[in-house]
């Protein structure tokens, strides 16, 4: 409960000062733009057009198929091309493919949204329509999100502009152009919330973001939100790491935050909620960090969702040097993309083309030392050690009371270990295989009811061919003459 | 004078001794653990493809016959060692390899019917233990991918050996999809 001195985690090296370089870059839309129906979230939505149909910028293309899905407009005008499976960041994924005619007429329901007019649940549904989503990298819907927020009765908005991965400074480059946006988002998604305060929280190592948010909240003159600038740690801007530091509060392992009556969404979130307010536009677009020795011209571009990431690239100058690998999302926790024609998507916050000379690479694995400096950097406060050992032999119940559960992959525990143990890889592996024996066991039950309801109808089946074979004889008998 | 009082200390010795072996006889005829419950907890790790290579007629009827002592928990192919080593921590017995003469633990895999060569017979239809395939008497028969557990049971009874059991990954796109097409 109590709060802690200073953040805990690890200190990598900024990489951000050569994409903040250059201003934000507003990309053209692409010729075509390739809409993954799973953003990111983890659940794809379910398309609403079909092959040949025209579409304008803004018109709903994909609705929410689960709590964590959001909806997909058309971020260009044109046609329907092609609903098929496409490379996304994780693997190939369904996509609706648009042909852009460059005309970006706008679709009717693409209007300023009179916000201030609204009640809170009807400007919660009209924001889940407008598609929404975490822009910090989790793609879960906002709205979705505020309304759970709404329901538990929440007193804190947070709005994380913490940005502690060494790459990304999307967030950064915003606060500084767009503060105005920021807090004009802030100040929807209270009214959505119905939370009474907003925090921004941002990094001490970002003083021009701290100058422009602090100008802008003064000018705004809403005293509801503040900002708090926090010592630069990596994870802070992990969501619960981030409650903690901010209001000495942990949310409990097996709730969220609204439990402790937080809740927190991106500054990136709360200038697409400010642009979709001010213009009516739904998520369409997003700004991606575009970054790494492997690209000429390090920025942070505003491209619309389905521009594709080589042609973030392009527009960065192009490759450079020798890239050895593209990461998606940060050094820490992104993953390597195996091909520049994934699209971005709104989970998507930085590319990363790395040369050998952004990457130190890991020495060979040697044994646990059991020196203890993961536990003390570990921002969850488990004892990766304890949780290797228990995920080498595959421990199911030991990786269970060790939480496993509760390990955000943040890698802090890697960076630190002097013996250049994969740890994160290893519980990334043991979760995966936790995932399988789940479905395994939840196949297993359907499969146990299916057969119980089998034998049932066999029962039945075979009592009512007795019963009919009974009463045919016993119709037959007045009639035999013996 | 040492008699006197070590006589009272035998004596309360045996009276506790007495009353907490009464109390533990008590607890152990009345407190049981229900065979009942004893047979959903066995049931509960076995993987339900209820294909019956154990020699019973089903997932359940072996964890009836593991809990009576009747069966060892060596006889479950499709749950391999894994589930060897759930039974043998849950019922507190050495761990042992599947015994191969009730087959051989490999990957899972799916039934998967040739449509150019069924006949639409019907007969795999209530062999199926989990009622995965959809067909009727001279129409076309398919398995539901989903729901197959690979029990293989489908097999025997098709006069035409259609069926062949694949790795789910290379399972062809269902039937009904594919029927529209041209």
């Amino acid at each position: 409960m109590s709060a802690l001195p200073r953040p805990v985690g690890v200190r990598p090296d900024a990489r951000k000062s050569a994409a903040l370089a250059r201003p934000i870059a507003v990309l053209a839309a692409p010729e075509f733009a390739v809409l993954a129906l799973d953003q990111g979230s983890g659940t794809a939505s379910v398309p609403v057009v079909a092959v040949g149909d025209p579409v304008r910028l803004g018109t709903l293309v994909a609705r929410p198929a689960a709590p964590d899905s959001v909806s997909l407009h058309a971020p260009v005008s044109g046609r329907v091309r092609a609903i098929e499976q496409r490379p996304l960041v994780h693997g190939d994924g369904l996509c609706v493919v648009i042909e852009n005619d460059g005309a970006e007429r706008l679709d009717t329901a693409v209007r300023p949204v009179g916000w201030n007019g609204l009640a809170g649940p009807e400007l919660l549904e009209r924001l889940h329509e407008a598609g929404i989503a975490g822009l910090g990298g989790a793609a879960f819907p906002a709205g979705v999100k505020l309304a759970a927020a709404r329901t538990a009765d929440v007193s804190m908005l947070l709005l994380n502009g913490a940005e502690c991965e060494p790459w990304i400074c999307c967030d950064d480059a915003l606060m500084r152009e767009r503060a105005a946006d920021v807090v004009l988002g802030a100040q929807v998604m209270l009214a959505a919330s119905g939370a009474d305060s907003c925090v921004v929280a941002i990094e001490d190592d970002k003083p021009e973001a701290v100058a422009a948010m602090t100008t802008a909240i003064d000018a705004a003159g809403d005293a509801r939100i503040t900002l708090r600038a926090l010592p630069a740690v990596y994870p802070l801007g992990a969501e619960r790491q981030l409650i903690d530091a901010v209001t000495g509060r942990e949310v409990p392992h097996d709730r969220l935050p609204p439990a402790i009556g937080v809740v927190c969404q991106n500054v990136g979130t709360a200038a697409a909620v400010a642009r979709w307010v001010r213009t009516g536009w739904p998520a369409i677009a997003r700004i991606v960090t575009v970054t790494g020795s492997g690209v000429a011209e390090p920025a942070n571009v505003e491209a619309r969702i389905g521009t594709t990431v080589a042609q973030l690239v392009a527009a960065c100058g192009g490759y450079c040097g020798e890239p050895l690998s593209l990461i998606a999302g940060g050094a820490m926790t992104g993953r390597a993309l195996g091909t520049d024609a994934a699209p971005v998507t709104k989970g998507l916050a930085c590319v990363v083309a790395a040369t050998a000379s952004d990457l130190s690479p890991r020495g060979p694995e040697r044994p646990c030392i059991r020196c203890g400096d993961c536990s003390a950097a570990c921002p969850a406060y488990l004892l990766p050690q304890q949780l290797h050992r228990a995920a080498l032999v595959d421990d199911e119940a030991g990786l269970a009371r060790l939480g496993l559960a509760d390990c955000i992959e943040c890698g802090c525990c890697d960076y630190v270990c002097p013996s250049g143990i994969p740890l994160v890889e290893r519980f990334r592996a043991a979760k995966a295989r936790k995932l399988e024996r789940d479905i395994d066991r939840l196949r297993a039950e359907e499969a146990r009811g299916r057969h119980e309801r089998h034998l049932r109808r066999l029962a039945a089946e075979a009592e009512a061919e007795r019963r009919a074979f009974d009463e045919a004889r016993r119709r037959a008998r007045p009639a035999d003459p013996g | 004078m040492s008699e006197p009082t070590l006589l009272p200390a035998v004596a309360i010795a045996a009276a506790l001794s007495a009353a907490a072996g009464a109390a533990l006889g008590w607890a152990a005829s009345r407190l049981r653990p229900d065979p009942g419950s004893l047979v959903e907890r066995i049931d509960a790790l076995l993987p339900q493809t209820q294909c019956g290579q154990c020699r019973y007629p089903g997932c359940r009827p072996y964890a009836e016959a593991i809990a009576a002592g009747e069966a060892d928990i060596d006889r479950c192919p499709p749950g391999g060692t894994a589930t060897v080593h759930a039974l043998a921590t849950l019922l507190d017995r050495p761990v042992r390899p599947v015994d191969e003469q009730y087959g051989i633990p490999g990957p899972a895999r799916i039934a998967v019917i040739d449509e150019e060569r069924c006949i639409g017979c019907a007969l795999c239809l209530p062999a199926c233990p989990v009622d995965a395939i959809v067909g009727a008497p001279r129409l076309l028969h398919t398995v539901v991918a989903a729901q197959c557990t690979g029990c293989a049971l489908c097999l025997p009874p098709c006069p035409v050996d259609c069926i062949e059991l694949q790795d789910p990954g290379n399972a062809p796109p269902p039937v009904a999809r594919r029927r529209g097409q041209p």
